[in-house]
């Protein structure tokens, strides 16, 4: 299913974030940078662009469901005609962003890279990027299930306004936000300041960069970052527990990531049909999924990655001589059945 | 079918080739002169001085043609007629300046356009009518008789008849997001593409559904054959022809399969009088399929350079190629 990458594909980003968060901030600053880029960019109806830019194109958020009886099937209408049009100006941009409004779900955008064919053979997803507010991004995912969303399925996560709290809400916001989100980049930002590399040319969806771009998943529960460490705890979280390694991990109530790893090769006529059974049930709750997977008798690791319902997955490489050989996933989710995806996955042991 | 491996006749060097020099996105006859729209800003009048002529400021994403001016819509939210000497006007503007992505031409010079949500008709007369659909339009057609046009939107298509502003406006029902619309030569049948990759249809009399699917693509190419006996389709590897020469259509039947190739067909035209369909394909080979018997003539070798434009003049003498990479042909038959 997946297409050996085209360096003729335009790359789309796609900047999420709640209301008030930072986003056309961070759009503007994008577009006004010194970098020698240009980008079409495609916004929201309601949205203001405060820079002069020559391709900006107002979308509607059109959500259309597929008809393959799949509710979790959608895809952005506007945006299958809006890049269809812009094609006629390729060589005019560089690359296309697209602002969504702050109470969309970023998985129709990205399932429509995914979904259409047109698209996908013209332009790739490179990243979702969501811009959090420091100071209220914690009541927000309490009251806010679009908020939620959006840190869940973020690649690059900007934790902006962060002048506006002291170092210890920082702290505790962040593993909050790791708690949803193992796997994206966290930056802090004030004014949605950030080196421009840091959110374009992510290559995100693409399945050779699975690796490359995650040190926290490739570390597995070992976090990179050193400033989770003991700090106390906020009431308005439901649950948490200390690990051996001394990290907290924060349990939102309904979205949760569940990482699954196993150093025994799996056995690709038990995983095919399992993996595709769970997305099939659970698709509709699974927001992301991603793995790197050691097949028995199989020189080469498989990857995969998905939307929901859609999995995207191919061998990459032969494993190295000198590379560990295991198999590791994490779906990030609402109301996972932990038990049972554990279960399977151990079933799926060759 | 024919053999996809075997060769055919051709008529390839018999195309008059033009460097278009940008994407193109629609091949039309003003009278016998072929007239390429390019993916920005221009109209090339492939006359014998091959003059281009800008008429957008940005991209072009509609165009249409009744053989004496081209009507096409622009992102810069204008609608433009161009005639054969070059002469063209803004027929109407956007007032936010969206993008103009609909545009078809109807009976007695009417035209018809969308911006959004909004489908406009702008009479002979100069009167402007206005219907505000559902959701975003993505398809306009003219019913051949009757002043009616269909517009297709999520969750169906509507039949309205803009001269007539009591009457409610009638709508087709199915799920899922209708792209393009057209209404069988004969009247009877509405048939739109989704954005699956199958088509659907209506009979108009009782709203019956036809399901028309098998597709590997999204059918982004319709063209009805002379007289209206079959329904040319792109999105496969073949060329699909749905037969609609009986009083239900397409219902229960098998589709015609011809022209089988390696490539996909981007882009359908019927002959205008003989049953003959061009055929452009992904790869960019162009052929000449004859509907009784499958026979093929080449008109453009593949070069990889997907086909993106067909277009015959009226008396079907002359047929106009494009394609995305910016070349053009016209071979006269």
């Amino acid at each position: 299913m997946s297409a050996p990458p085209s360096p003729d594909k335009i790359p789309v980003t796609v900047l999420t974030g709640y209301l008030g968060a930072g986003k056309t901030t961070l759009l503007n600053r994008i577009l006004s940078e010194p970098h020698g880029k240009k980008f079409a960019v495609i916004v929201n109806e309601f949205g203001e662009i405060g820079i002069d830019n020559e391709l900006v194109v107002n979308a509607d958020e059109e959500v259309f469901e597929m008809n393959n009886g799949c509710i979790c099937c959608t895809v952005r209408g506007d945006l299958v005609r809006i890049i269809d049009g812009l094609m006629r100006r390729k060589g005019k941009f560089d690359a296309i962003i697209v602002e969504t409004t702050g109470l969309a779900d970023p998985a129709p955008v990205a399932q429509t890279f995914f979904m259409d064919e047109q698209v996908g053979a013209k332009t790739k997803l490179d990243a979702v990027i969501t811009v959090a507010d420091a100071k209220w991004l914690s009541d927000r995912l309490k009251d806010a299930p679009e908020a939620k969303n959006q840190i869940a399925f973020a690649d690059v996560i900007l934790i902006n306004k962060t002048d506006l709290v002291d170092p210890q809400e920082l702290n505790e916001l962040e593993a909050r936000i790791r708690g949803l989100n193992p796997y994206a980049r966290l930056h802090r930002t004030q004014r949605a300041k950030i080196d421009i590399n840091e959110i374009l040319g992510r290559n995100a969806f693409d399945l050779d960069r699975i690796l490359d771009i995650e040190p926290n998943f490739l570390e597995g529960e070992h976090h990179d970052h050193d400033h989770h460490h003991d700090h106390s705890h906020g009431d308005h979280v439901a649950h948490h527990h200390h690990h051996g390694n001394g990290l907290k991990h924060y349990h939102d109530e309904d979205m949760q990531s569940v990482s699954l790893r196993s150093d025994a090769p799996l056995n690709p006529d038990k995983f095919f049909p399992w993996v595709q059974d769970l997305v099939a049930t659970e698709g509709p709750n699974i927001l992301r999924s991603k793995g790197i997977l050691s097949f028995k008798d199989d020189p080469e690791r498989f990857v995969f990655q998905g939307v929901h319902m859609i999995l995207d997955g191919d061998h990459q490489r032969p494993w190295r001589a000198d590379e560990k050989r295991d198999s590791r996933i994490v779906f990030i989710g609402r109301n996972l059945p932990e038990d049972k995806i554990r279960q399977g996955f151990e079933s799926c042991i060759a | 079918m024919s053999d996809p491996q075997a060769p055919i006749p051709s008529l390839a060097d018999r195309v008059r080739a033009l460097d278009a020099g940008a994407p193109v996105v629609g091949a039309h006859f003003l009278g016998q002169t072929p007239v390429f729209v390019l993916g920005e800003e221009t109209l090339l009048i492939a006359d014998d001085a091959g003059r281009r002529v800008p008429i957008h400021a940005g991209g072009i994403l509609a165009s249409a043609s009744d053989g004496e001016r081209v009507i096409t819509g622009g992102d810069d939210g204008k609608l433009v007629a161009t005639s054969a000497d070059g002469a063209h006007r803004v027929l109407a503007s956007d007032e936010k300046q969206r993008w103009i992505d609909q545009v078809v031409l109807g009976p007695d010079d009417a035209v018809a356009w969308s911006a959004g949500k909004i489908a406009h008709v702008i009479t002979n007369k100069g009167d402007e009518r206005v219907f505000e659909a559902p959701s975003t339009v993505a398809g306009l057609a003219f019913a051949p008789k009757g002043f009616r046009l269909a517009i297709a939107h999520y969750n169906g298509a509507t039949l309205w008849f803009p001269n007539a502003p009591g009457a409610k406006p009638e709508r087709l029902e199915w799920k899922g997001s209708h792209l393009g619309v057209t209404i069988s030569p004969d009247g009877k049948f509405l048939i739109t593409t989704m954005q699956e990759s199958t088509l659907h249809g209506w009979r108009i009399a009782d709203a019956k559904h036809m399901r028309m699917s098998g597709y590997s693509a999204r059918v982004r190419s319709l063209s009805w054959s002379a007289g209206g006996a079959f329904l040319a389709t792109s999105g496969s590897e073949q060329l699909i022809l749905w037969p609609f020469d009986g009083k239900d259509g397409p219902m229960g039947r098998q589709p015609k399969i011809l022209a089988q190739s390696e490539s996909r067909v981007a882009v359908v035209a019927c002959h205008p009088k003989q049953p003959v369909v061009a055929v452009g394909y992904a790869d960019g080979a162009v052929k000449l399929v004859r509907i009784d018997d499958d026979a093929l003539i080449l008109v453009r070798h593949g070069d990889g350079q997907p086909v993106s434009a067909l277009g015959w003049d009226s008396t079907g003498q002359t047929l106009a190629v494009g394609t995305e990479s910016g070349e053009a042909g016209v071979l006269a038959l």
